[in-house]
């Protein structure tokens, strides 16, 4: 174990993959010689060379076909968007290409390929640059979603990413990219489509992925000052989703809360607390609350930027309603 | 079009055939100068962390900004990257109302909700302020179909940059355009860098004034260093546009001092390299050259006018500061929603 950066474990990720296989290689804005805008691949460029590490023109559209044809052609791109806003421009190619390519072919190709990149909101960046969009490609049959919450998670789920057959979504978080962690040095692996209980409670069940499962985590700390006692599961991977941890944990505490930093409407809240009340209606003691980012897009102002996002404080009020403690 | 005749008597300077008045170009220096110490005072509050996110300065383009403004009819439309505080003074809009913007205030061009990058005036024709790259290019490619569909003459300035060129929506604009003969000028502000991207590191062919060639867009490359040669080509760009012959792509050159963005430390390029431009081709003290020269101001009068400009911008920052933040209820303004009753723990009040 060493304490090091979600960042810093992101890129042990991609060196750790890209010197076991030479079929993969990163490609995006800035990844070379700038070292990734936000630091990801620093030093990527020196260790594996121009071959390997690949600045591109902003041209998210035509970097990421480039990628589908690629993975088609047998390699294994890891395609960087500088952040999940400027992927919408590539959407044609994520969605109408690489996550259909297997079945449109009867299986004759495939895409193994990695799109990864900053989601969610960033700081005072306001409305085109702070948006959360893991529901539009979770929605998407042939995709892959993951969203690591930690740096350890970070790194064992991005290798497992790397080496995985279809595409994957990586959706990273922008805040979380300083934050340090414990992580397993040399070879690390995290399947992909098992959920985490990253705080074991009897009480009530807090379901929360990428920046929000740390916000989760301090709302279970307010709670057990009021006597509530939290259990917080991170799905990790959206798509598949571990529908089995979330429901032996909601079998336990009887009581669910969904937190996303993303809009609420046909949000990840809403699949999963449907499959909660689908395959766990009997368990349930209160009907399960969301916590969502209010529908609106991200304002600039600093107070009105703060309203739109959730905050541990409305998570520590909708599980205290749930609770019936309201 | 406010054509600007020689007068035998007027004290001005001709450049190429073209006459600017003392008066006109003492307006120009001031405007440049302005969005100089503008764009030098957002550095600062931004490093006092009264300016969050992105904050993208234009130190050093301001010859682009003014002389471009100085072509155009305030009808026309203008719309721009994130890049933006240069060009929506240069139109016209109040230095508090941007400052105010920036400090995200109730008072700002946008009410608080769009701060550095989203700067927008539709009563100066200004459309934004958009912080996707190339994304204003098609915007600005449908604001002159709707002049040619209403025929009221009105030419759309489409600004992008030269990293901004190489979106695919940038091509598939300027065949749109030529194809029905659009009145729009594409503006490419080549500053010769895209974040820390040099232009020849992304760009095949690095005269971006060709790039409509197999479109047949015309272009025209342009000192973006020089306010008066701007004037002049963006003049004759517009006249292209206007009158009917279609779309043409008016490359600047110019260079941004400062970052990308204010967390950009700028390490890709030389000091230099930096110098040679900001010393050498600096469209300020070019200007001012010129004018001492034609004997139409003193030295000692630009610097007393830097000092009174200074001295106004920092009350235009103190102007903006004074504001309050916008009103909580503003969140729910402007946008469609169909509210979900119950949806957050106190609904329409949040939090
Ligand atoms: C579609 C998209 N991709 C990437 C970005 C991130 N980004 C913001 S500015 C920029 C560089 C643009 O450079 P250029 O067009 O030359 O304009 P300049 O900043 O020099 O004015 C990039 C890559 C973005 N905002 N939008
Ligand atoms: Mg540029």
């Amino acid at each position: 174990m060493s304490k090091i950066t979600y960042r810093e474990a992101l890129n042990q990720a991609m060196c750790q993959e890209m010197e076991r296989d030479d079929r993969v290689f990163l490609m995006g804005e800035e990844v070379a010689e700038y070292n990734g805008a936000y630091k990801v691949s620093q030093g990527m460029l020196d260790k594996f060379g121009p071959r390997r590490v690949i600045d591109t023109p902003i041209t998210e559209l035509g970097f990421a076909g480039l990628g589908v044809g690629a993975a088609m052609a047998g390699l294994r791109p890891v395609i960087e968007f500088m952040t999940w806003n400027f992927a919408i421009l590539a959407a044609d190619q994520i969605v109408n290409a690489a996550a259909k390519m297997k079945y449109m072919t009867g299986g004759q190709y495939d895409c193994p390929m990695v799109f990864r990149g900053a989601g969610g909101a960033a700081a005072r960046v306001s409305s085109q640059h702070s948006q959360a969009f893991e529901n539009w490609y979770a929605n998407i049959p042939g995709l892959k979603v993951v969203m690591p919450s930690n740096p350890a998670d970070a790194k064992g789920l991005l290798a497992a990413s790397i080496r995985d057959n279809d595409t994957v979504i990586f959706i990273e978080n922008e805040i979380n990219y300083g934050d340090i962690g414990e992580v397993p040095e040399g070879e690390y692996i995290i399947p992909l489509g098992k959920a985490d209980i990253k705080r074991v409670g009897k009480d009530i069940t807090l379901i929360a992925h990428s920046r929000m499962t740390g916000y989760a985590l301090l709302a279970a700390e307010e709670l057990a000052k009021q006597g509530i006692d939290a259990e917080v599961v991170d799905p990790r991977t959206i798509r598949p989703l571990d529908e089995a941890t979330i429901l032996a944990s909601v079998a336990k505490t009887n009581r669910a809360v969904v937190i996303e930093e993303g809009w609420r409407f046909a949000g990840i809240g809403a699949e999963i607390s449907a499959r909660i009340m689908e395959k766990a209606f009997d368990d349930l003691d209160a009907p399960v609350a969301r916590v969502t980012g209010k529908d609106v897009p991200m304002p600039y102002a600093a107070n009105l930027e703060n309203y739109a996002l959730p905050s541990v404080a409305e998570i520590v009020e909708a599980a205290r309603v749930v609770c019936n403690r309201a | 079009m406010t054509t600007k005749k020689q007068d035998d008597n007027q004290a001005g300077i001709t450049q190429e055939g073209r006459f600017y008045s003392a008066e006109r170009l003492h307006a120009m220096h001031d405007m440049m100068l302005y969005i100089r110490r503008f764009e030098e005072k957002a550095g600062q509050m931004y490093g006092l962390k009264k300016i969050g996110g992105f904050c993208h300065l234009c130190n050093g383009q301001e010859a682009v900004c003014v002389g471009m403004e100085e072509a155009t009819e305030p009808t026309d439309y203008m719309m721009t990257s994130y890049r933006d505080h240069g060009h929506i003074l240069a139109r016209g809009t109040d230095g508090v109302a941007v400052m105010a913007e920036l400090l995200g205030r109730e008072g700002g061009v946008v009410g608080g909700k769009g701060g550095s990058m989203h700067m927008f005036d539709k009563s100066k024709n200004f459309a934004g302020g958009n912080g996707i790259v190339g994304e204003q290019v098609p915007i600005g490619t449908g604001f002159a179909f709707a002049s040619k569909y209403r025929d009221d003459k009105r030419v759309s300035i489409t600004i992008m940059g030269d990293g901004g060129v190489n979106q695919g929506a940038v091509y598939e604009s300027f065949n749109m355009a030529a194809l029905w003969k659009l009145p729009v000028v594409f503006v490419i502000e080549n500053n010769q860098y895209a974040m820390g991207t040099s232009l020849s590191r992304a760009s095949a062919e690095t005269h971006l004034y060709k790039r409509g060639i197999s479109f047949k867009v015309p272009g025209i490359q342009v000192d973006g260093m020089d306010v008066l040669e701007v004037e002049r080509k963006m003049t004759e760009a517009l006249e292209h546009a206007r009158s009917g012959q279609g779309p043409i792509i008016v490359e600047m050159m110019t260079y941004r001092y400062r970052g990308h963005s204010m967390s950009d430390p700028a390490t890709y390029r030389t000091r230099d390299e930096v110098d040679e431009w900001r010393s050498g081709r600096d469209p300020i003290v070019r200007l001012q050259k010129q004018m001492v020269e034609a004997g139409l101001a003193t030295e000692s009068e630009f610097k007393q006018k830097d000092k009174d400009i200074k001295k106004e911008i920092v009350a235009v920052a103190k102007a903006a500061e004074a504001q309050p933040e916008p009103e909580l209820s503003k969140l729910w303004d402007d946008i469609l929603t169909d509210e979900i009753p119950n949806a957050y723990p106190y609904p329409r009040q949040v939090g």
